[in-house]
């Protein structure tokens, strides 16, 4: 049996991470992989296109209903659904209150303590929330757990700039343990000269983009009857891409401790791809009140 | 052992030091200092108030410990919520020997322990549901309570819980006073900060509540004892003198206190402030708000119960000048005839303390007035304010030491080799251990008062049994030599 490869997927929110997850996974398990998705984020939404349900059951909120963590079996939250792809949610509260980190936290310690982590495993994927915002969500790529990170991003400014600075948190880890950056999957958001600009980001960043994958409406189709486009159209144009995605991970062996750029840098190369005007020093703190009687 | 010259402490302090790499040195220099009488201002030789450094072992408590610990728990018709995982609430249960009288569990509440009992859970959802709940639960199981503190410990401030809504919430519901403080364990330096934040919960929250309500009968002679926390009944063996000198004590901060006493002390002529380190603050936002003055006074031994009983009276008309005096005279044979039996025994003796609050300088007078000198003193968690009222009170030469380390302590002992040390409970078998006779000064060792007349006959009888204990004389293994009986204990580096 090969190495269980541990890997995070990063991103900024609404990028599209957990619906890239849960394609490239079922990607991952056609090819005959055994696959178990962890939902790092309190909203509970990274298993449901592989389980056909609303929201898992998480691991938190049932230590809630039952008095404490210590009172779950594993059974109870460790769920199987397309192509025996197991799923857990770590769940946390409500926005506002409480603290969703130490839930991450302590869900993980979970799995572990309770042997998820099973000889049989090919692969783990974290689907983890937007930034890396505290210690609890950095818990899936500290000491032991995921190895490999993978940055959902598109053209868009935000996403790149998400991505640099999520790659200044690996960084941090990547110097006091085993993780590295594995590559930029880019989602894309149809800008211009997308492809090329990740590229150019991916170089910057002594990383690769992995993959390029379209936009496809079908991908909506599927999620509305929550399924991947794998199970819902395979023979679709877009559950190839989901496919060969799949297979570059399983091949990927460019694993780097990324060289995140300065924000210049990062305006520069937004700058040349069209996606950011050059800014006018001479406007800035101007109000438009003021801008009219100039 | 003869007292030390200036240069003799200076080079205790600079052989103590020596072990600290170079930062440490230079950070815990400032902390340590010879006492000078003739400065006016104590920062012109140490530092206080400051960041302990990591790597020693300071004595020194949290910011829960100082507004639960202190000055909220004692309030005894209160219930106190220790807010967060068990143990803060549960290590800290009556540890501080605040009496009161009350039927403990129906009116009162001072030695049980409520907690919210925080788990996993409890971090990663919140504790704001829980906190409702327990607050429900207190009014149903103890309906007679008058009102309930919620006591953060750390976690509540990490999570960001909500207290301060839930506190609004149950307010109305039970129309009750509810106090949320947030004393979160790791905020500022020492408990010190935990006592400034309990006086602002209690401007904020407790003090206006009667304001505008005249219902209250006052006199001209109405005082609040502030900064009192009845330790072993030290504030009962006060009030007992005010009383007699004619003033009405209307309210006691908070040994043996209420939350109405709190609530009626606008209505006073005088604050009275024995720990002035933890109520000064209070104190001195009643005397902006409501005009009332303050001043702090010392009931340990004689001299200082005369001096200040004269000092409070001089704010009154004549009648309770009088008093002072009646009070003073009544007194005088029987403290007297304590220290006939007792300085002949303690005389000369010589005494290191390092204890919290007030009590650093508040008990050199009783010593002395038992013949007994303090040759080394300091504050856990005091400002410069405390060392400006110290420097007159100790004899020059003698050794200040603020935030002391263990190991600093332990060295100073060895080598200044007094009759007594008197400090806290993690000190105290380190001491008798190495054979120095040793009294607690938080707890006053499971005795008390010392506070007032009584308890000057008190304190000068546990000083004589601690000190002329025959124990000490059995210290020595039998198998031991004369000669070396005879050589002082020396110190080990």
């Amino acid at each position: 049996m090969a190495r269980l490869r541990q890997c995070a997927i990063y991103g900024k929110g609404g990028i599209g991470k957990s619906t890239t997850t849960q394609n490239l996974v079922a990607g991952l398990a056609e090819l005959g992989k055994k696959v178990m998705i962890v939902g790092c984020d309190p909203k509970a939404d990274s298993t449901r296109l592989i389980l056909h349900a609303k929201a898992q059951n998480s691991i938190m909120q049932m230590a809630a209903d039952a008095g404490s963590v210590e009172d779950l079996e594993l059974e109870d939250v460790l769920k199987v659904g397309y192509r025996d792809i197991k799923c857990v949610e770590s769940g946390g509260p409500e926005p506002g209150v409480g603290c969703a980190g130490r839930g991450v936290i302590t869900a993980i310690n979970f799995l572990e303590e309770e042997g998820a982590y099973t000889e049989d495993l090919d692969f783990v994927f974290y689907d983890v929330l937007g930034d890396v915002v505290c210690g609890g969500f950095a818990m899936p790529i500290r000491e032991n757990k995921a190895q490999e990170i993978y940055i959902v991003c598109s053209g868009e400014m935000m996403a790149m700039y998400a991505a640099n600075n999520i790659a200044k948190g690996i960084v941090k880890y990547a110097n006091s343990g085993g993780v590295r950056l594995a590559g930029l999957i880019c989602n894309s958001r149809q800008t211009a000269r997308e492809d090329e600009l990740i590229m150019q980001l991916a170089e910057k960043m002594g990383t690769h983009m992995i993959h390029f994958v379209p936009r496809d409406n079908v991908v909506q189709r599927a999620e509305i009857r929550r399924m991947t486009v794998i199970e819902y159209e395979p023979q679709a144009k877009q559950a190839q891409e989901y496919r060969d995605l799949a297979t570059k991970i399983i091949n990927n062996t460019n694993l780097v401790i990324p060289t995140p750029i300065t924000m210049d840098e990062l305006e520069d190369l937004l700058m040349e791809f069209g996606v950011m005007e050059e800014v006018d020093e001479s406007v800035v703190g101007i109000t438009a009140a003021a801008e009219a009687t100039a | 052992m003869a007292a030390m010259t200036r240069e003799e402490t200076e080079a205790l302090i600079q052989e103590v030091l020596e072990v600290y790499p170079e930062k440490a040195k230079a950070d815990r220099a400032k902390h340590l200092a010879i006492n000078d009488q003739s400065l006016e201002k104590s920062n012109k030789c140490i530092t206080s108030n400051r960041k302990s450094l990591p790597g020693v072992m300071t004595i020194r408590g949290c910011a829960y410990a100082g507004s639960k610990g202190v000055v909220w728990g004692p309030i005894k018709d209160m219930i106190h919520i220790s807010h967060g995982p068990v143990g803060c609430g549960q290590y800290s249960r009556a540890g501080r020997r605040n009496y009161y009288v009350g039927t403990t569990g129906v009116n009162t509440f001072g030695t049980m322990n409520f907690t919210s009992d925080f788990t996993e859970k409890d971090i990663v959802f919140g504790g704001d549901k829980k906190l409702a709940k327990c607050i429900d639960e207190i009014e149903t199981l103890f309906p007679l309570n008058k009102g309930i503190s919620i006591q953060s410990e750390c976690p509540i401030g990490l999570i960001g819980d909500d207290i301060e809504a839930v506190s609004k919430v149950k307010n109305k519901e039970y129309n009750k006073t509810i106090v949320p403080v947030r004393c979160e364990g790791f905020r500022g330096v020492s408990q010190s900060l935990g006592h400034h934040i309990a006086n602002d919960a209690i401007r904020d929250w407790v003090l206006e509540n009667r304001d505008g309500d005249e219902s209250f009968p006052t006199t001209p002679y109405d005082v609040a004892v502030i900064g009192d926390y009845n330790i072993g009944g030290d504030a009962w063996a006060s009030r007992t003198l005010l009383e007699e000198m004619g003033l009405r004590v209307v309210a006691q901060w908070s040994g043996d206190g209420t939350i109405a006493e709190i609530e009626k002390t606008p209505k006073v002529k005088l604050n009275l402030i024995h720990c002035y380190r933890s109520m000064n603050y209070i104190a001195r936002h009643m005397e902006e708000k409501y005009n009332i003055p303050w001043i702090e006074y010392n009931f340990f031994g004689p001299t200082k119960i005369a001096e200040s009983l004269r000092r409070i009276a001089s704010h009154f008309d004549d009648s309770i000048k009088e008093g002072a005096e009646r009070v003073i005279a009544r007194y005088e044979s029987e403290y007297n005839a304590v220290i006939a039996k007792y300085k002949p025994r303690l005389e000369g003796k010589r005494v290191m303390l390092y204890i919290g609050g007030l009590r650093p300088r508040h008990v050199i007078g009783a010593y002395e007035d038992l013949g007994m000198e303090v040759v080394g003193t300091g504050y856990e968690f005091g400002h410069n304010d405390d060392y400006d009222r110290t420097i007159k009170e100790m004899g020059n030469a003698t050794l200040l030491y603020d935030d002391v380390t263990g190991y600093e302590f332990e060295e100073f002992v060895k080598r200044v080799q007094p009759d007594l040390v008197g400090s806290g409970i993690k000190e105290k078998y380190i001491f008798q251990k190495m054979g120095v006779p040793f009294r607690q000064m938080h707890s006053w060792d499971y005795s008390g008062p010392y506070h007032g007349y009584d308890g000057f006959a008190i304190f000068a009888r546990d000083m004589d049994m601690t000190i002329n204990n025959p124990c000490w004389k059995s210290f020595k293994a039998p198998w031991k030599t004369e000669a070396t009986e005879s050589e002082p204990v020396k110190a080990v580096a």
